[in-house]
């Protein structure tokens, strides 16, 4: 069973940052939506609001990582030129997919999309989970603030959910591979 | 130490959410401008091997928190109305996805 390094670097890229940023950004919209019904946030108890801090610090740190590895170690491998007399688009994968009327839609549209809207999620969820802290203890004013801020996490949502989802599909149709080898077991083990 | 007043004093939120608007606003906008000029493009090429998306997207998340520290500082501490602030960030927000959203970038651009 082996990988390349970039198969492993965009794995990383998309399933870990990318999808538990997912997840996070979810389980904000429960946590937002579960306030709607409550009187400010007393219920919660001290070590609640830490964990709830420190769940939102990472969901936050996991947005910033996704789009980061994607532009600047992920995309660079998926846009790169074709040097003179490759005709084996094999490690060009966006040229692979614009050499075939059927498949050019999967960059024209899904990659031009991804690539863009993707950095709103973490714009937006950055911005959420501020509000989220900062009043915390605003009482009747946090909750209002919490009903606001959710129609943004609800766009952060589907925002990372068109990046992710592209993403996926665009590395089915070519995936982003090459560079070493490596073996994480033995055939047949 | 703060009146209860200031303790639910909106403004804060209210420059958190604008900013956080107008930066998705930009970044729909730069998408544009970059697909649409190639010496914009150029301009935006700020590393070579991630092309326009790096200035895009960094000129964009400058202005997001520039905007942010601005309207921190002018609202800190205030009451604003939130409900209006919140809907032309909504506006801002729905604007930027619409700039990148292709075929509507196409349209724009008359491709």
């Amino acid at each position: 069973m082996q990988m390349t390094w970039r198969e492993i670097v965009t794995a990383i890229h998309g399933m870990l940052f990318g999808g538990f940023f997912l997840m996070a950004c979810f389980g904000v919209l429960v946590l937002l939506h579960r306030s709607f019904g409550a009187r400010g946030n007393s219920e919660v108890t001290d070590q609640g609001r830490r964990r709830e801090r420190i769940f939102l610090i990472v969901m936050v740190m996991l947005g910033w990582a996704a789009v980061l590895s994607g532009a600047y170690i992920v995309y660079p491998w998926y846009r790169a030129a074709v040097p003179p007399g490759v005709t084996n688009l094999e490690l060009y994968p966006q040229r692979l997919l614009m050499s075939d009327p059927h498949t050019a839609g999967w960059h024209t549209l899904g990659m031009e999309w991804k690539e863009h809207v993707a950095w709103m999620a973490p714009m937006l969820m950055t911005m959420v989970a501020w509000v989220m802290m900062k009043y915390e203890d605003a009482g009747e004013e946090h909750r209002r603030l919490r009903a606001m801020v959710s129609g943004f996490a609800l766009a952060a949502f589907l925002a990372g959910g068109v990046a992710a989802e592209f993403g996926a599909w665009i590395n089915k149709k070519a995936p982003v591979t090459g560079g070493p080898v490596i073996t994480l077991s033995q055939d047949g083990k | 130490m703060s009146s209860p007043r200031e303790a639910v004093a909106n403004g804060a939120a209210g420059a958190a959410v604008l900013a956080a608007g107008l930066g998705c606003f930009a970044l729909g906008l730069l998408a544009v401008a970059g697909d649409g000029s190639k010496a914009v493009a150029r301009l935006l090429t700020f590393y070579r091997p991630t092309g326009p998306l790096s200035g895009v997207s960094t000129i964009a998340i400058l202005l997001w928190l520039a905007a942010w520290i601005a309207g921190n500082r002018l609202w800190r501490g205030k009451t604003v109305a939130i409900g209006k602030v919140s809907g032309v960030a909504f506006v801002l927000l729905a604007l930027g996805l619409l700039l990148t959203f292709p075929p509507f970038e196409d349209l724009l651009l008359g491709k």
